[in-house]
């Protein structure tokens, strides 16, 4: 099958580079199968789940934080804020995050809007982290 | 003359000092090679930030209302300089190497008459400027006592430059900090942050980069990528900044335990040839006192 280049990067490390057949990236405004020949985009992500196929099988899935993806027919970047594993991801890591989260947005609850989503956007992510955390 | 002893207490005198550089050597050899691999782990992600950015960015900067973060103000009275130094000290000429680079520039800026702040990022810069334009600094920030700086460090700092920038307290935002070249040599180095400084003329040349679609618009991309690109940018200068300290302090510290070597070398030989005067004389007044009798 037809593959392309997908390439995950986080400030601190490149985690991905290696051809595909296919990558599921959590776009702000919903899920997004991307194929080999997908038109030019550039979208923004929200926290959730990449997933990774192979030949025909899931080969990876890690949780992003949120960050950007940049779509082309030959080739997939994603910046991703912060990039793991499921594997390795761990529940009371991301329960400790998210409950830092929900303290942050306590917080900004009287800041201007843009810092309010922002940090809504946070408890939205480790929502999902929390729920898709695999290792003890 | 000094005396034997003297001579022997000033020896192990440097023998502990050259020890104790010696340490230092290896620790700082040891932290060179992780903050370079941490430092080359950063760049793909900078560079593919760059590239997005470029796209992005020419299309939208010719626009009116284009945000603040990519265009500036408009006006260039006010500049924000973000000086990067390391905590510590002994390492060579690494951090008054950058703090001189800032001297320079805030008197070149200030002689223009323009205004100048400051934003110091480690104590070492701090200090060194605070000396001369203490009514210039904005804010500090250091690392101390920190084993490893990670984006979130970076990222609360680019958060104080945004909202800076939203108060309307400067026009132009520069980094200052020693670019990593190679374990010897340091290059002090300003980067222009705000506004953004797009590779000129490239993303025109290449059309058909143009044709991107974007999801959610431009403006609202550009509202969360640009803040990224301001911590990216500042990570990268720390890191760099980071492992150009330890190679600075690691070529420092071979200097000086060389230079402790040659004057350990030194004055053993001195020490040596005062023992043997020392015995010479002896003999000679005990001869010279038998043929007295």
């Amino acid at each position: 099958m037809a593959t392309f280049l997908l390439e995950l990067v986080s400030p601190e490390k490149l985690l991905l580079s290696r051809p595909v057949e296919m990558v599921t990236i959590p776009a702000e405004e919903g899920e997004m199968g991307v194929l080999p020949g997908h038109s030019p985009m550039i979208v923004a992500l929200r926290g959730g789940v990449i997933r990774v196929r192979e030949n025909g099988a899931e080969t990876e899935a890690l949780f992003i934080a949120g960050g950007f993806a940049e779509v082309s027919p030959e080739r997939v970047t994603i910046l991703a804020d912060e990039a793991t594993p499921l594997a390795s991801l761990s529940r009371a890591t991301a329960e400790r995050r998210l409950a830092e989260a929900e303290a942050a947005l306590q917080e900004a609850t009287t800041e201007p809007e843009p810092k309010r989503d922002a940090a809504y956007a946070r408890v939205q992510a480790f929502r999902t982290a929390v729920t898709v955390a695999q290792a003890a | 003359m000094p005396s034997l002893k003297d001579l022997r207490g000033r020896i192990n005198s440097v023998k502990s000092t050259r020890k104790i550089t010696q340490a230092m050597k290896m620790v700082a050899a040891a932290k060179l090679r992780r903050a370079q691999a941490q430092a080359e782990a950063a760049r793909p992600y900078a560079q593919r930030m760059e590239a997005i950015l470029a796209s992005l960015g020419a299309a939208v900067a010719a626009s009116p209302d284009a945000p603040r973060m990519l265009v500036g103000t408009g006006a260039d009275r006010v500049h924000l300089l973000v000086v990067v130094t390391a905590d510590r000290g002994l390492a060579g000429p690494f951090n008054t190497q950058v703090g001189r680079l800032a001297r320079a520039r805030i008197r070149a800026l200030e002689a223009e008459g323009k205004q100048v702040k400051l934003l110091t990022v480690g104590r070492k810069g701090a200090t060194y400027l605070r000396r001369e334009f203490a009514s210039r600094v904005v804010g500090e920030v250091n690392f101390a006592g920190k084993k490893r700086v990670d984006f979130t460090d970076a990222e609360a700092i680019a958060l104080q430059v945004a909202g800076l920038l939203e108060e309307g307290g400067f026009d132009v935002c520069s980094l200052i900090y020693n670019r990593f070249r190679n374990v010897i040599s340091q290059i002090p180095t300003e980067q222009r942050l705000i506004p953004t400084p797009l590779p000129e003329g490239s993303a025109a040349a290449e059309g058909p980069q143009a044709l991107y679609e974007y999801e959610p618009a431009e403006d609202q991309i550009l509202a969360t990528l640009l803040p990224r690109n301001l911590a990216i940018q500042i990570y990268r200068a720390i890191l760099e900044s980071t492992a150009g300290e330890h190679g600075a302090r690691m070529t420092a510290m071979d200097n000086a335990t060389r230079n402790a070597g040659d004057m350990i070398n030194r004055l053993t030989l001195n020490y040596n040839r005062t023992r043997q005067a020392n015995i010479t004389r002896e003999l000679i007044e005990i001869i010279s006192g038998a043929e007295a009798v």
